[in-house]
């Protein structure tokens, strides 16, 4: 299958295009890490907390079968039943079959990256099931048919008249009033009746313990225990990477979880759903969809450790003046970049390229997931595998055997300021440029560093 | 083979060398004194602290501070609503409750949270469909952190637990601070012994 690779560069410039939008994403989004910053700092364990988060994931992840075997194990003793989804469409299939044995026809659901990246609503709509995105981020992304472009905060790259036209388009207020009060309590009540007479909810997982059998959930709306407190039936979609050993790890992760993503010290509702209420279903679908791959990919394993804060995204200067929706994936941002290679190495051939290697990411990641070491190693895999794009390998080349050379590189610098100051403006900001599109080529100086040398301190 | 085996002997086959469990220490050194965090972390989180003497009426209060309240529904003998939990047959039937109250099992100091579960609620759903919600907490039940907190046996029975801080809330739209986004409105908690 040859689908067509992502130009992030490209399709950012349709974001950026719009200078309220990214200023406004911008900012709210180093809003969130400024905050986030606060709570760490007033926690004197944090790099302690940091270090157990990254071991007690290292250490599941290398023993996941055992403690896969024991949640399930755990899980069916609560009265459960575990579906197990080698692939997103074995997971779809499932959760269809659920639904369609029991006659369930609406389904409310909690936001969930893992039904986004098995695609399951698009599926289950087209198999006649309604499909009511709760959260309200999730819901404005449902309604405007747009994907998430933040994994924490969905409609981030929204303003408030954004949100007003497509509420307005689509559950009927008044368009032209773009008050927040207004349109969270227009969805609220446009989103009740839902609850009270779906047939199913559904729920992805935040965490999930093995000792307990129990799947974790971490929302501030309240929206996902509304989904498993109100229906008969309850379907979770768990990828199975989620695992953590026993609760009093689980406490390691909630301390941190939404401090890192949000600057709140917990959640509202951090829930916990073990068992069905009495003549109620529950179903826990485990999902592998690549990760028992990626787990055995020496340079990229730790990549699943990640709980999904979002905090690489908020810190990382290339994901908040670009928006989530330019990186064509799932997953987008610093976690983002280092993932969706796993999914399509041609089609994501270019997002380990959006980005500065600044180390940002891995300096505020929770897990302590080397995020930028790994942006760098895919830049070398895609390289390898023949995945760089034309221009880049280019300009790579030529770079190459200029820097390979003294006297070639000599040649070359001491040409910039000369070539700077004549070469015809189209040429220098030509479309193999990238970098030259939205900013100007500093002035060079009219002198190199070594003709200074030379003439000031040769002869010493 | 199954699905089941396909995927955990992929696992098997993928796992790296083992990495050990580390001991995850209980941080509770030189905290601040439990119920004074307790109460500023639930106002940080949009909720509302109340301390009430055990003497105190638990009714009045609820109609003092919900007058218009119509329908109220309590979890708790120790208020008594306008709807009795006993006689709701489904969890829907819940959506008109304007108050509902509940008395919590425990609290955490460093979160502001409650510990609730189906144990406290009787029917779950009545501490998201109520408009507000009084959940009462008994000072001396509040543990230091969450590293406390998820030692107590109560999440081992609960077949639903809920570590609940403040009210319902979303900051979807541009980052604005709304509180009753698809749950509670408001959450007041009632630190008060149990009578």
């Amino acid at each position: 299958m040859r689908e067509k690779r992502i130009d992030h560069a490209e399709a950012a410039s349709e974001f950026i295009a719009s200078t309220e939008h990214v200023e406004f994403h911008d900012r709210r989004l180093w809003d969130l890490r400024k905050k986030r910053d606060r709570e760490s700092e007033s926690i004197p364990e944090w790099e302690t907390l940091r270090a157990l988060a990254s071991a007690i994931k290292e250490h599941t992840l290398t023993h996941l079968a055992d403690y896969l075997e024991e949640f399930e194990r755990n899980a069916v003793r609560n009265g459960a039943k575990v579906h197990w989804a080698v692939d997103a469409q074995a997971h779809n299939d499932i959760v269809f079959d659920i639904l369609r044995t029991r006659d369930a026809r609406t389904l409310v659901k909690a936001k969930s990256m893992l039904t986004e990246e098995c695609e399951m609503r698009p599926f289950l709509e087209k198999r006649g099931i309604q499909v009511i995105e709760t959260d309200l981020a999730e819901r404005i992304q449902q309604l405007d048919d747009e994907p998430p472009s933040h994994i924490v905060v969905p409609s981030v790259h929204k303003l408030r008249q954004d949100v007003a036209q497509v509420f307005g388009r689509t559950i009927g207020t008044d368009p032209n009033n773009s008050d927040p009060h207004y349109l969270a309590e227009s969805q609220r009540r446009n989103t009740r009746p839902y609850f009270l007479e779906a047939d199913a909810g559904m729920t992805g997982a935040n965490f999930a313990v093995a000792e307990t059998g129990s799947i974790v959930v971490c929302t501030n709306e309240g929206n996902a225990d509304l989904s498993v407190n109100v229906p008969p039936l309850y379907i979770a979609s768990v990828g199975i990477e989620k695992l953590v050993p026993r609760l009093e790890h689980l406490a390691v992760y909630i301390r941190m979880l939404s401090r890192s993503a949000l600057g709140s010290p917990i959640t509202q509702y951090t829930s916990h759903f073990r068992a069905p209420r009495p003549g109620t279903e529950m179903h826990i679908v485990l999902v592998d969809n690549g990760r028992s791959e990626r787990l055995g990919m020496a340079e990229f394993w730790t990549s699943l450790k990640c709980i999904r804060c979002g905090a690489c995204m908020n810190t990382c200067p290339v994901y908040r003046r670009s928006g989530g929706l330019s990186y064509g994936a799932t997953y987008s941002g610093p976690i983002g970049v280092i993932i969706d290679p796993t999914f399509n190495l041609r089609k994501y051939s270019n997002l380990p390229f959006a980005s500065t290697l600044n180390g940002s990411c891995t300096n505020v990641c929770p897990v302590k997931i080397n995020i930028h070491d790994q942006i760098y190693k895919w830049r070398q895999v895609i390289a390898e595998r023949g995945q760089l794009p034309f221009v880049k390998k280019q300009a790579l080349q030529a770079a190459g055997k200029v820097l390979a050379s003294p006297k070639l590189y000599r040649a070359a610098v001491e040409g910039v300021h000369v070539a700077a100051e004549h070469l015809p403006r189209f040429m220098v900001y030509s479309r193999f440029n990238a970098w030259g599109r939205s900013r100007d080529v500093p002035a060079a100086p009219p002198q190199t560093f070594r003709q200074w040398y030379l003439n000031n301190r040769g002869s010493q | 083979m199954s699905s089941r085996d396909d995927i955990l002997d992929a696992v098997r086959r993928n796992q790296p060398v083992p990495r050990p469990l580390p001991v995850v220490p209980m941080f509770d050194d030189a905290l601040p004194p439990a119920l004074e965090a307790f109460k500023a972390n639930v106002t940080r989180m949009g909720g509302q602290a109340v301390e009430l003497p055990v003497s105190a009426d638990l009714d009045a209060f609820m109609r003092e501070r919900f007058p218009d309240a119509r329908v109220t529904c309590s979890a708790t003998p120790e208020v008594t609503g306008t709807r009795d939990l006993a006689d709701v047959q489904e969890p829907a039937n819940l959506h008109d409750v304007d108050v509902g109250v509940v008395r919590a099992r425990f609290g955490v100091a460093e979160t502001g949270s409650v510990f609730l579960s189906e144990t406290e609620f009787s029917v779950s759903a009545l501490g998201y469909l109520a408009q507000h919600l009084i959940v009462l907490l008994d000072p001396d039940a509040i543990v230091p952190n969450l590293h406390q907190a998820y030692r107590h046996e109560a999440f081992h029975a609960a077949r639903y637990a809920v570590l609940m801080t403040g009210p319902s809330a979303t900051a979807d739209i541009e980052g604005i601070l709304i509180h009753g986004a698809q749950g509670v409105r408001s959450l007041t908690v009632v630190l008060t012994p149990r009578r």
